[in-house]
Formats: C-alpha cells, sequence, structure tokens
C-alpha cells in the first residue's frame, strides 16, 4: 500500500486564456491534515476542483491509494470517498438537516425514504460532532458555522476518507473556529484525511502537520509546518517583495470630498461616520460579512440607510438610487464585476460607455463615433490589453475586466471613487497594475475608497484604514501605525465580546 | 484570431442568415408543392393576414429582450378592437384615423397599467400578464355587451384595409413603417441601447446609473400601445368586432419572437431576426393548406416546425459561443 492516501503529479489546467494549473504536485499522507495555501487566483480553488472531479485537467495523473483514478464527473469522486466542505454551503435552506446531509443517498425503505432511520443516522452524526441542534431543524436556520457542521456530516454519512475544507473559518467566529478545530481533530482520529485550504496562518498551525504552497498557478513546495518560519511562508505565497506590488504614489492630501455621519442600517451596520479627501485612499476592511459593502451600498444609493448623513463636498447628498450617486460623482465599482459590473457579452466600448451614453447620444440617436474614440482613450489610460474595442468583455481575463470597469468608471465626471475588491480574482500581474491605476486615481485627485479583505493591500495602498466587524467601525488607523495582527484584532475584536447575532 | 472567417463561418455564426435559410427552403419547399404560393398577391394577401401577429412581434420583441414577457396582449387587442367596433357601430366615430387614435390610446393605457404593475409593483411579468389576460379580455366583452360588429355595420372602416397606396395595401404600410421604426431605434439609439443592456444585465446596468424601472415600464407601454393597433388593424383586416378576437394568439407572438432567436431570458434578439421569426409563422399559416396538409393536423405540423427551428437556432448560438471562446487571449 502506498504512503499516500492521494497523490497528484503534473496537473495542468487550462482555462480559456489563462493557465490555472500548471505541472502542480501534491501529496496527501493517510490521516494528516495538509494546509493548502495561497494568494487569492493562486490556483487553489482549482485544484480542489480538479481533486472533486469538477474539472478534468489537460494533463497529469491522479492517484487514490496508489491506484490511477480519472474522476469523470464530482460523482465519481465522492463514491471514491472524496467530499469538499466549502466556505459557503450550498445546502437546501428549507429542508430539514436530516435531508441536506442524506440528499442523494437517502435510506430507503422500498421505494420510500426510510425517514426514521434518515433521522436516527443524522443525529447521529451530528452527535459525533457535538453539534447543538437537532437533524429535524430546518437548514435554513442555522448559523454558517452549523451549516458547515451539516456539511461535514453529510462527508461523513458519505463515508468519505479524505475530506477538503475550502476556507472553512472565513466567515466563523473566533469561538466557532475553536469548534471546528476540535471537530477536524476528532476527524483525523478517526483515520480521515484533511485538506485544509485557508488564509489564516493561526488556523495553519492549529491543526496542520503540513503545508503546500501554491503561487500563480504553480506548484512552490511542501513544507513541515513547524520546520517553517511565518516569513518563509509568507515568501513562498508572495515571491516577490511586497514594495514593488504596491506602487503608492506620493499624493498631497487636498479638501474633504465625502464626509459620512452615523449611517446606520438595521441588522447591517450601525453608526458609520468617516472621511476622505482628494487624493487619499481609505481601505475599508474587516472580516466577510462585516458590512463594508453594504456600507457602500448605502451610500451610493443602491440600499436605504435607515438614519445618517452623507455629505459631498459639504453638501448633504441623499442619493435615492444609483443615479443620483454617479451624477453627483459617486462610483462604485462593485466586487462582483461579472454581475455587478459589466454587460459580459457586449464589447468593452459599449461597457464604458454605457453610463454616459446620454452625454453624447443626439435626439437619442447614439453618437457612436465619439463613443468610440472615448472608449478607445479611456481603455488605453488604463492599459487594457485587447484586440480590439469590439472585442466582447468575456473574452478577457479578470484583471482586464476590472479594467473595464475602472474605464467606464473614469467615462463619468466622478470625484469619489469606490472600488470594492478590487483585486478578486485578479492574478498577480494585473493586481500590480491595479494598483498602479488606483494610485493614479488618488493622483488626479479623486477621492479613493478601497474595500477589501486582503491585509497586504490594505496595508499596501491605503493612506487612512478603517476596520468594521459586526457591522460596526472598530478602528481607524493611519497607515504607518498599522498592522496585520493590530487590524485582525480590531476586524475580530467584539466577536469575543460575546455578542454575535 | 483577425483571420476572415470563411463564408460557411459567417453563415453559422449570424443567426439571422441561418433563419434566412430556413425562410428561403420553406419557401422552395412550398413552391415545388404549389406554384400559386410565390405570387405577387398570394404574398399580400398572406402579410395582410399576418399584420397583426407581424406588428405584435415587435412589441414583444422588447419584452423578451428585457426577459419579460406579456400573455395578456391578445386581450388588449380584443379590447381596443372591440371598443373601435363598438364605436363605429353606434356611429359614435366614423373617422378611420381618429378610430386608430382610440386603438392605440387604449392600448396605451393598458400596456401603462401593466408596466407599472411589473416595474412599480414588481410582480413577475407572467403572473401580472396572466391576470391583466383575464381582465382586458373580460373587459372586451363587457364592451360588447353581447353583440359584435360585423362588415355592415362597420361602414368606411373596413375600407381601410382594402384600399392601398402605391400598390401597396395600407395594412402592409403600417407593418413595414413600424419595422422601419423599430430596425432604427433598436439598433441606432439610446433608448434602444438601454432595453438590450438592462435585458442583459439589470444589476450591472442600473448600477451604472440607468433607471431599469422606467425603461421597463416603457417597453410594456409599447407593447401596449402596438397591441392597441393591432386592434384596430385587426378588426379592418377582418371586417368584424367580436370580443373573442385573435384569441390565444399571444402565442404566436411568442413563437414568432423565439423562432427568430430571440432569447426569452433577455438581451438577445434583433429586429431582423423577429422579422424573419413572424414571417415563418406567416408563412406556415399561409402554407400547410396550400400543400395539402389537414386542417386537424396543422396545429400539430406547426408546433413541430417551430421545434425544428428552434433546435437549429440553439445549435447557431453554442458555435457562436464557441467561436467567442476560440477568439480568447491564450
Amino acid at each position: 500500500m502506498s504512503e499516500y492516501i492521494l497523490e497528484l503529479q503534473g496537473i495542468t489546467k487550462i482555462f480559456p486564456g489563462v493557465k490555472a494549473l500548471d505541472n502542480v504536485h501534491f501529496q496527501l499522507k493517510r490521516g494528516e491534515v495538509h494546509a493548502l495555501m495561497g494568494e487569492n487566483g493562486a490556483g487553489k480553488s482549482t485544484f480542489i476542483k480538479v481533486i472533486t472531479g469538477v474539472h478534468k485537467p489537460e494533463f497529469g495523473k491522479m492517484f487514490l491509494e496508489g491506484k490511477e483514478v480519472k474522476f469523470k464527473t464530482p460523482k465519481d469522486a465522492q463514491e471514491s470517498g472524496i467530499a469538499a466542505v466549502y466556505q459557503h454551503p450550498t445546502s437546501y435552506p428549507h429542508l430539514s438537516v436530516a435531508e441536506n446531509i442524506f440528499k442523494g443517498h437517502e435510506p430507503m425503505k422500498g421505494p420510500m425514504i426510510d425517514w426514521k432511520k434518515m433521522n436516527r443516522d443524522a443525529d447521529a452524526l451530528l452527535q459525533q460532532l457535538n453539534a447543538d441542534f437537532k437533524s429535524v431543524a430546518e437548514m435554513g436556520t442555522l448559523s454558517v458555522a452549523q451549516q458547515q457542521m451539516v456539511e461535514i456530516a453529510k462527508a461523513l454519512s458519505t463515508n468519505a476518507r479524505i475530506i477538503i475544507l475550502d476556507e472553512p473559518t472565513a466567515s466563523l467566529t473566533k469561538r466557532e473556529s475553536e469548534e471546528l478545530y476540535k471537530i477536524v481533530d476528532k476527524l483525523k482520529e478517526s483515520g480521515v484525511s484533511v485538506i485544509f485550504i485557508s488564509h489564516r496562518f493561526e488556523d495553519m498551525y492549529r491543526l496542520a502537520s503540513r503545508v503546500t504552497v501554491f503561487r500563480d498557478s504553480q506548484y512552490i513546495g511542501t513544507y513541515n509546518v513547524d520546520e517553517i518560519t511565518n516569513n518563509d511562508l509568507i515568501k513562498a505565497m508572495v515571491g516577490r517583495e511586497i514594495k514593488d506590488l504596491y506602487p503608492k504614489p506620493e499624493v498631497e492630501i487636498g479638501p474633504e470630498l465625502l464626509r459620512v455621519e452615523g449611517l446606520s442600517r438595521t441588522g447591517y451596520f450601525k453608526d458609520i461616520s468617516f472621511n476622505v479627501r482628494a487624493g487619499e485612499i481609505v481601505g475599508f476592511t474587516g472580516l466577510v460579512g462585516a458590512g463594508r459593502t453594504e456600507v457602500m451600498e448605502s451610500i451610493c444609493g443602491i440600499t436605504k440607510a435607515d438614519a445618517g448623513k452623507v455629505f459631498l463636498e459639504g453638501k448633504e447628498l441623499k442619493a435615492k438610487s444609483p443615479q443620483d450617486a454617479s451624477k453627483n460623482g459617486i462610483i462604485l465599482l462593485p466586487e462582483d464585476r461579472q454581475k455587478q459590473g459589466l454587460i459580459m457579452d457586449w464589447s468593452l466600448g459599449r461597457n464604458v460607455t454605457l453610463p454616459v451614453i446620454g452625454k453624447y447620444a443626439k435626439y437619442g440617436f447614439n453618437n457612436e463615433e465619439a463613443e468610440r474614440e472615448v472608449s478607445k482613450e479611456l481603455l488605453e489610460s488604463v492599459d487594457t490589453k485587447a484586440v480590439s474595442i469590439f472585442d466582447k468583455v468575456n473574452t478577457l481575463s479578470g484583471g482586464n475586466q476590472q479594467k473595464v470597469v475602472v474605464a467606464k468608471a473614469l467615462a463619468q465626471d466622478i470625484k469619489v471613487v469606490i472600488m470594492d475588491e478590487p483585486t478578486k480574482g485578479v492574478d498577480v500581474g494585473a493586481k500590480a497594475e491595479i494598483y498602479q491605476i488606483m494610485g493614479e486615481l488618488a493622483k488626479q485627485g479623486y477621492a479613493v475608497i478601497m474595500v477589501s479583505s486582503e491585509m497586504p493591500e490594505i496595508l499596501g495602498m491605503s493612506d487612512r484604514i478603517i476596520v468594521m466587524c459586526n457591522g460596526k467601525m472598530t478602528g481607524e488607523l493611519l497607515c504607518h501605525e498599522a498592522s496585520q495582527e493590530g487590524i485582525l484584532e480590531l476586524a475580530m475584536e467584539k466577536h469575543n465580546g460575546g455578542n454575535n447575532s | 484570431m483577425k483571420d476572415k472567417k470563411s463564408i460557411l463561418g459567417k453563415i453559422t455564426a449570424s443567426r439571422e442568415a441561418s433563419l434566412m435559410i430556413v425562410l428561403i427552403i420553406l419557401c422552395f419547399v412550398i413552391q415545388m408543392r404549389n406554384s400559386s404560393f410565390l405570387t405577387p398577391s398570394s404574398i399580400g394577401e398572406m402579410l395582410k393576414n399576418n399584420a397583426v401577429i407581424m406588428v405584435m412581434t415587435l412589441g414583444m420583441l422588447n419584452v423578451l429582450l428585457l426577459g419579460g414577457i406579456d400573455i395578456s396582449i391578445a386581450s388588449t387587442l380584443a379590447l381596443s378592437g372591440m371598443s373601435v367596433g363598438m364605436l363605429i357601430k353606434r356611429g359614435i366615430v366614423t373617422n378611420t384615423f381618429l378610430c386608430f387614435m382610440i386603438a392605440i390610446l387604449i392600448g396605451a393605457v393598458c400596456g401603462a397599467i401593466v408596466g407599472l404593475t411589473i416595474s412599480k409593483g414588481r410582480v413577475l411579468p407572467i403572473i401580472a400578464t396572466m391576470g391583466f389576460m383575464y381582465i382586458f379580455r373580460g373587459a372586451a366583452y363587457m364592451v360588447s355587451s353581447d353583440e359584435w360588429a360585423g362588415a355592415d355595420a362597420l361602414g368606411s372602416f373596413k375600407d381601410f384595409a382594402l384600399n392601398s397606396v402605391l400598390g401597396i395595401n395600407n395594412i402592409i404600410w403600417i407593418v413595414i413603417v413600424c419595422y422601419a421604426i423599430f430596425f432604427i431605434v433598436m439598433k441606432w439609439t439610446k433608448v434602444g441601447r438601454m432595453v438590450y443592456a438592462v435585458g442583459s444585465n439589470r444589476e450591472a446596468t442600473m448600477i451604472s446609473g440607468i433607471r431599469a424601472d422606467r425603461v421597463e415600464f416603457f417597453v410594456y407601454l409599447i407593447m401596449g400601445i402596438l397591441s392597441g393597433l393591432a386592434g384596430a388593424m385587426a378588426v379592418t383586416v377582418y371586417a368584424s368586432a367580436q370580443p373573442n378576437m385573435m384569441y390565444a394568439k399571444e402565442m404566436d407572438v411568442i413563437a414568432a419572437c423565439v423562432i427568430g432567436g430571440v432569447s426569452t431570458t433577455g438581451g438577445r434578439g434583433s429586429v431582423g431576426g423577429a422579422l424573419i421569426g413572424a414571417l415563418i409563422i406567416a408563412i406556415i399559416a399561409k402554407a400547410l393548406p396550400l400543400v395539402g396538409i389537414d386542417a386537424i393536423a396543422q396545429n400539430t405540423v406547426k408546433g413541430l416546425i417551430i421545434l425544428v427551428v428552434i433546435v437549429l437556432n440553439v445549435v447557431t448560438q453554442r458555435t457562436m459561443d464557441k467561436n467567442v471562446l476560440k477568439g480568447r487571449e491564450m
């Protein structure tokens, strides 16, 4: 029998436009917890999808218990004992916990579902995981942490030998994370092998015995956790000095452009007050679900705040709709480019001029020539790599799509630019370019707000950093007094206070 | 990726072109079976008889481009047609132009109510228009109060569909003008671009500062106006106004769009495609009797042809999508 329960050799996965995995190796020992780390876009998720049979690699081999396997569908992987638990549980919110656990392999009594057995078995699994809820509870009423537990129970119910946890702690509180650690320990004891993806070093040190690092779709190395220092690990992950990545220009900070006072929206955020000045980049950070995006959406009039005021250049602005905000020069570059930022099967040029067609149209007729000129100029100014402005946006890579979104913003008369997770799903090279553009925007005297969960870019690009936690502002730091640890503490402060609802 | 596409590639890559081929083959086959099909008078007759469907197809194109649907249009048509018919019968209005204006106004009111319900009330289009389908049809019956307007009651109004200008029937002129206007509006104006934008990605369009709800209201309003116009057209073409006129014909309108390659999920479709789709529907209706298919079998054959064309559409769309992927930078 092989030492490794799972082994992957020379895996290469090509997507149109990008090599998502380039000759990647991986070895998982029986009963070990193996961390998989790397920056966003390093290829971790694609790699997981190869293991679970969602993607078929172009090259490379995969061995399970020493025998070569080729998964055609996720079902093949499931039947071979591989189960994945994702950060956002993919459940049926209106069904019971037991139904969710046994979805697809319900215990049967003849042609009928054996409800008694299903609930009993589900309860047994939940007990094994020390869950504090019953199998008959409705899935939608559970917290994210509890839903994750259900997912793990589901993995166990299929007799999974390998369980993959994809950023399981990302949306958990500290206490919930502790619970999860205990569950993982239990899994390990019972002989299950675990692949653990996380951005948190804390998780890795607490759980994993070995760690594999990916960077830019490539395999960098596998290390024993007790033998590698934090710095070496970061170097392996980032692969370069952080200074190069964040070309922050020296900018003279101008007058205040945007001021927010006591902005609140019940259930989402409370009492948010801050200001942004011309030429300033303000970073908004916090854990997922802290309410950062929701604050920005209220400023832009996408959702309505219950209380509080927004001032633009000293005058109160009541944005009832995104139109109001953009007319006044507040532009949101949304987090989800494909869903909120762009029309994917339109050309680059059309996307850029969409917000301003009215400006160029005469008697309702579009002035396509003027539009083409403007969009060409703007797209070139942000260095978009495409053959022509007639190319469809869905032919571009994520980084280039982001540039189109920026060009689209520039087509309007802007004062305040809000960039929500501007580098999400963008590779490292394009990231640096986006930071460059962000610096340019500040230099030209715009007020820039960057919402981001990525600590390095928050630290590298912001003049000021605002930390949110559970819908409240927990800190405001100047760039030079901020540290990763300091921010994390603020981002999680209230969780320790025990007020997590 | 800059290489010129082969002619075959171009044809398979353009939906309108592949539909055109279907249309030509259809005409050819029918002509072989019955040589009276492709004569000027026969074609004119066919267009006149399907003018109502063709005009409403334009409105439905816009509705479908937004990802919506409107099944109340045949009822709107009946209400406006019946109203005009009764006004003429009672001798209240006799001027043909005025009759058309009244029909359009009634259609506009219906369209505005539907549009408000959907854009402001945020009711699902299928549900909202299902309700109005019954309401407007019922209203048409109430207007008729158990009567109907026949040819002799309609006086000079029925002559409109018999007269021609420059050798082309008045009704066909209306169709031509409507298609010309919509072709220009959808291709070259701000409004047209906005309809495509909202239908392609409502959320992104809203964030881009465009009032999606206003675009949506406008589209249903236009749909109503065209249905109202179609009501007057139907009365003069068939020289009668009955409350059950064009019953269930909204499905033919939707079918014309779908055959013409208009995506029911929004964002994709063109006036050219809609025109070809409407023509194919018209030809099917006209030709099936000509080639000797029994009246009882006609609906079945019609359904089969629609399915074949749609499968062809899907295949073309996949080829197009594939070409896009091939064009991606590596």
